[in-house]
């Protein structure tokens, strides 16, 4: 894993200084696949997040009358924590399996080594447009998650009667640009994980009959798993250089 | 024919910590066809491999035209072969068209209407020109391997490799890849080293051939298949060669 890292990062050093050798087209078909096309599924679970938060946090708040609050804590939870790691699973469940699935295909029908014998390096030319396509596709899924989420919290407060105005006045207070900024951060650092470990999986499928379908569900559990270490290590780091 | 493109002295071929093939030593002459052949397993396609540079030789010393594998001399060499796989190995995301000009894509300074020019030429070769952009998905499994030897030319190498061509396709097929072999041979003088246990095609297309036994792992032939056939002491050949029987 990590000389795959490190030629990845190689690879990414190379294509800032020559641009062209990056296949932008390719990214591009990548970036579209994770973002807009996984626009529907996201802010749904998104909206979703956001309904089933308020209505737990309501229930127990509304007997010390503060309900209202719910909104503050809705804004924190998922600009922080939940907007970013949820966003992250689901980019695993859809765009790291498949990574991990096509790369594991062209592998298993010697595209691979067709590139290898051409002198292309399979890092430059498969893993490092699609890692840089998850990395830009997660800002974009987190932030229409996290928005989708405050619309959910919101429906289920006018329901409690709750006014939209001191809703979202209470939302707008108890967010900041750093915590918006810090769980942007953090999805893009999510993102290029859950981009290299498709990558990784899909890399080293095995040409057996279930070899595909075990690069995909380990690029799943593996990413999912990563993102929840990664997320408590940079809940710690935060906390000491209190952001 | 004079002059060796392929060079094994004493070659160990396998993968680390399993040898298939001991102390092979051959040349393969510029321009010719050769053959790697022998029975399923027997190592051919892995020797493949070695000549190909996609994995190390275990022991012994093998060149391509004049140069060891090794990270510095890679580039260069990856220009002076081209590979055709068993399956064809397309990339399933680019037209056929596509596929012929991505080799000249990363490695020449020809212009994008230069190098559609030349894949179409190149496709035109192969009998292909109808279906530059087609996708490999539409296209028959004949017609993948001759859009991977379309590719497999585009920066006219010095040799080309082709594994096992007739794998999984049709009598005639088979054939019309044989005589388009031949062809580009005569055309463009290239050597093409196959692997292949096809007995029709090796002894229609082979100038000499190199034959490898499983149970000795090692060499047991070389030269041209079909005095192998005829004259050959060795049991093994001589069963290979007449389909089983041995007495013949």
């Amino acid at each position: 894993m990590f000389e795959f890292l490190g030629e990845t990062c190689v690879c990414a050093v190379a294509a800032l200084f020559r641009p062209h050798r990056f296949r932008f087209g390719d990214s591009a078909v990548a970036f579209q696949r994770a973002s807009f096309d996984g626009i529907p599924v996201t802010s749904g679970v998104g909206f979703l997040l956001g309904v089933i938060l308020a209505f737990q946090c309501a229930a127990a708040l509304k007997a010390f009358g503060v309900e209202l609050y719910v909104s503050d804590m809705l804004a924190i939870a998922l600009f922080r924590e939940l907007g970013p790691v949820v966003t992250a699973i689901i980019l695993a469940g859809r765009t790291g399996s498949a990574f991990a699935a096509e790369i594991g295909t062209m592998k298993t029908n010697e595209e691979l080594d067709a590139l290898t014998t051409m002198g292309l390096a399979p890092v430059r030319f498969l893993v490092l447009p699609r890692v840089v396509a998850a990395a830009a596709a997660m800002p974009v899924l987190t932030i229409l998650s996290e928005i989708a989420g405050l619309v959910g919290g919101a429906v289920v407060l006018a329901t409690m009667g709750v006014p939209q105005s001191v809703f979202w006045s209470h939302v707008a207070d108890a967010t900041t640009v750093t915590m918006i900024l810090f769980g942007l951060a953090k999805s893009l650092f999510f993102g290029f994980v859950v981009g290299m470990i498709g990558c990784f999986e899909g890399m080293r499928t095995k040409s057996t009959a279930d070899g595909v379908g075990r690069a995909a569900t380990g690029a799943v559990v593996g990413a999912i798993v990563a993102i929840v270490m990664l997320d408590g290590l940079i809940a710690v780091i935060a906390d000491l250089w209190e952001i | 024919m004079d002059e060796a493109i392929v060079s094994l002295s004493h070659v160990d071929a396998g993968y680390p910590g399993k040898v298939i093939l001991r102390d092979v030593s051959f040349d393969i002459m510029r321009g010719e066809v050769f053959i790697l052949l022998g029975g399923s397993g027997c190592g051919k396609s892995t020797m493949m491999k070695h000549m190909i540079g996609l994995n190390p030789v275990l022991a012994g010393e093998l060149t391509v035209a004049g140069m060891k594998w090794g990270s510095r001399t890679r580039a260069g060499l990856c220009r002076k072969i081209g590979v055709m796989y068993q399956s064809g190995a397309l990339f399933g995301s680019m037209s056929c068209i596509g596929n012929v000009m991505l080799p000249m894509e990363e490695f020449t300074s020809l212009n994008r209407k230069e190098r559609k020019e030349k894949a179409m030429s190149l496709l035109a070769d192969v009998e292909l020109a109808d279906a530059a952009d087609k996708m490999p998905s539409e296209i028959s499994g004949g017609m993948k391997k001759r859009v991977a030897i379309a590719r497999a030319m585009a920066l006219d190498p010095e040799v080309v490799f082709l594994d096992e061509p007739s794998a999984g396709l049709d009598p005639i097929t088979s054939a019309s890849l044989d005589d388009l072999v031949l062809k580009l041979r005569a055309e463009k003088g290239m050597t093409f080293v196959v692997v292949s246990h096809e007995l029709p095609s090796i002894f229609k297309i082979a100038d000499r051939a190199a034959m490898f036994d499983k149970a000795r792992g090692g060499m047991v032939a070389l030269g041209d298949p079909r005095d192998m056939k005829v004259s050959s002491k060795d049991p093994f050949v001589l069963k290979f060669f007449n389909r089983g029987d041995s007495h013949v």
